[in-house]
């Protein structure tokens, strides 16, 4: 069964397209990787697929389940996880508070208005886990602000795998790194099991192109190519529109 | 955490003794005003502070309580339905405002919660076969839990304070508590506690549910306080003191809203009696507060405490061999 399936998927900004008839069949425990220019609407698509916006017509399916309409938070607890192109923590709390937060979510304890958080044990073990698994869990008291921008993406990352999901979708997570931290994100990436079907958007070609096993390119909202590295690299619409060689 | 016990036992036993300690009626009486404002202002707090969402109605929320106490004593209930029925009547009103505010944040959840609490103190102004309009309801007697008669300034103070500190325990609690943190995480970070799982609106609406609880139980207390209720009660200028109360105390902070109600009401109380123009003197304390600890009394204070500590310390000269060590 199709991890991920999109079907003919479009929405519009007043007269904009930002997406035009999308068709996406990610196979479960796949690595895709979604490239294009500035303005292709990727993370547009992102935010078609998480449900924070709705589409104009098409679907969405996970897991052979019809999804198209349903709640952005019915979807992470239906195994749908994300990080974002642009930082979204919680800035006046501490790492491991974030990454409770995370785990929480899908919790019933959530609800809870009595218990003291600070001595769920389990709560608190899985998200010592879950930091490990980004090694961060050496810091896990420091405050988020007092962070640097490459721990705050392994933080964005450590949420998104504590959660435990099934497609993780993942909104350029070498964004602003420096070639150290992208081999570290890169390693942790590479990492994770092979239950967890991957979508990424990413500019950084060298590092993310390691990590896919198929791409599809995205240009005015539009999948231009779609295929292996190979193909993909190979067609000559992707020289055209993305790599302008 | 032993300290932390002891110095909460201490406080305690100090506002216990409050009434001992100044004797006069009067003065018994302004303790028990901060002790009942403050469970106001603690329960305003839960939405602008914890929630992110300015209220500028809740005086329309503490004076259905009110109003509801009155009339149903008036129509002849004993005093245990008058202050369920008011619980009951303020946490319906509640649920109203939630529902059509939650539809918005920031500016416009500010305007709506305003308009809402103009219409209830229009209704309580112009619904004269209910409300008596401006000449009020008068509550004559107040109840008598456990044959306890609430007559005198003291008798009505250990009341309010044990209602008070129930308050407080009960925000306490729901601070640390998962609810708790992940409506900190709605103010914050909205979108991505969606992403997480959260239901966002619903969260948000049992925060208003507990703030509304709050206040109800203020409104109760304030109408048994004055054994009068009047329209001026829901105006826009109680809304707005509550909410100065909260801001200049620390929102987002356990102990600031209390320190803000004390602070409003000793001025408005004691202050007025020697300051003419007091309203002067409280803005001017708000403007200071705004320029000197914009975040408010309880944590600006907490902040000058810590930097005086570190100045202390570090003037401390330091021999030379221990510093190259």
């Amino acid at each position: 069964m199709t991890a991920l399936a999109v079907r003919d998927l479009s929405k519009s900004f007043g007269g904009l397209r930002v997406t035009t008839n999308v068709n996406l069949a990610v196979e479960p425990g796949e690595r895709r990787l979604i490239i294009g220019p500035n303005g292709a609407g990727k993370t547009t698509l992102f935010n078609l697929i998480t449900g924070e916006l709705r589409p104009d017509s098409g679907s969405i399916q996970l897991f052979g389940q019809d999804i198209t309409g349903a709640a952005t938070r019915k979807r992470a607890h239906l195994g749908m996880a994300r990080t974002y192109q642009i930082i979204t923590l919680f800035p006046r709390d501490t790492i491991l508070r974030n990454a409770m937060l995370a785990l929480l979510g899908l919790s019933p304890l959530r609800w809870n208005p009595w218990l003291p958080l600070h001595r769920q044990q389990h709560l608190l073990d899985e998200a010592h886990a879950a930091l490990g698994r980004v090694g961060l869990d050496r810091i896990a008291e420091r405050p988020l602000a007092e962070t640097s921008y490459g721990e705050k993406r392994r933080v964005e990352i450590a949420m998104a795998l504590a959660q435990n999901p099934k497609v993780l979708l993942l909104d350029e997570p070498f964004a602003g790194l420096s070639i150290d931290e992208r081999r570290d994100v890169s390693r942790l990436l590479a990492a994770i099991p092979r239950e967890v079907t991957i979508v990424m958007i990413e500019h950084d070609m060298d590092t993310a192109l390691d990590l896919a096993d198929r791409i599809t390119l995205l240009h005015f909202g539009e999948v231009i190519v779609e295929g292996t590295r190979a193909e993909v690299v190979a067609n000559p619409r992707t020289r055209e529109v993305y790599l302008g060689e | 955490m032993i300290g932390r016990n002891l110095a909460i036992a201490a406080a305690i036993i100090a506002l216990a003794a409050v009434p001992y300690a100044i004797r006069e009626p009067y003065y018994v009486n302004v303790a028990s005003q901060i002790l009942l404002y403050a469970i106001f202002a603690l329960g305003l707090n839960i939405l602008v502070g914890y929630a992110g969402l300015v209220s500028l109605g809740h005086a329309g929320l503490f004076g259905v309580a009110s109003y509801a106490v009155a009339s149903l004593l008036a129509a002849g209930f004993g005093h245990t339905i008058a202050i369920v029925g008011a619980l009951v009547v303020g946490l319906t009103f509640t649920a109203g405002f939630a529902a059509l505010a939650l539809r918005a944040t920031g500016i416009s959840f500010i305007m709506i919660t305003l308009a809402l609490g103009e219409i209830l103190w229009g209704l309580a102004y112009r619904w004269i076969s209910l409300t008596n309009g401006d000449n009020g309801i008068n509550v004559s007697g107040r109840p008598k839990p456990f044959g306890i008669a609430l007559t005198s300034a003291n008798a009505f103070y250990d009341a309010t304070l044990i209602i008070f500190l129930v308050a407080v325990a009960a925000v306490a609690i729901f601070v640390r508590s998962p609810f708790g943190a992940t409506l900190c995480g709605t103010r914050d970070q909205p979108r991505r506690m969606n992403a997480l799982g959260y239901h966002v609106w619903m969260i948000r609406f049992g925060a208003f549910m507990f703030s509304g609880l709050l206040t109800s139980v203020a409104g109760v207390l304030f109408v048994y306080y004055n054994e009068f209720i009047s329209p001026q009660t829901l105006a826009l200028t109680a809304s707005a003191e509550a909410l100065l109360m909260v801001i200049s105390g620390g929102a987002g902070t356990l102990l600031g809203p209390i320190v803000g109600a004390a602070l409003v009401v000793i001025m408005k109380n004691v202050v007025s009696a020697y300051v003419v123009r007091w309203n002067f003197m409280l803005g001017a304390i708000f403007v200071a507060i705004v320029i000197f600890m914009p975040e408010g009394l309880v944590p600006g204070a907490a902040r000058l405490f810590r930097s005086a500590v570190r100045m202390m310390s570090r003037s401390k000269p330091v021999p030379v061999v221990e510093r190259m060590s």
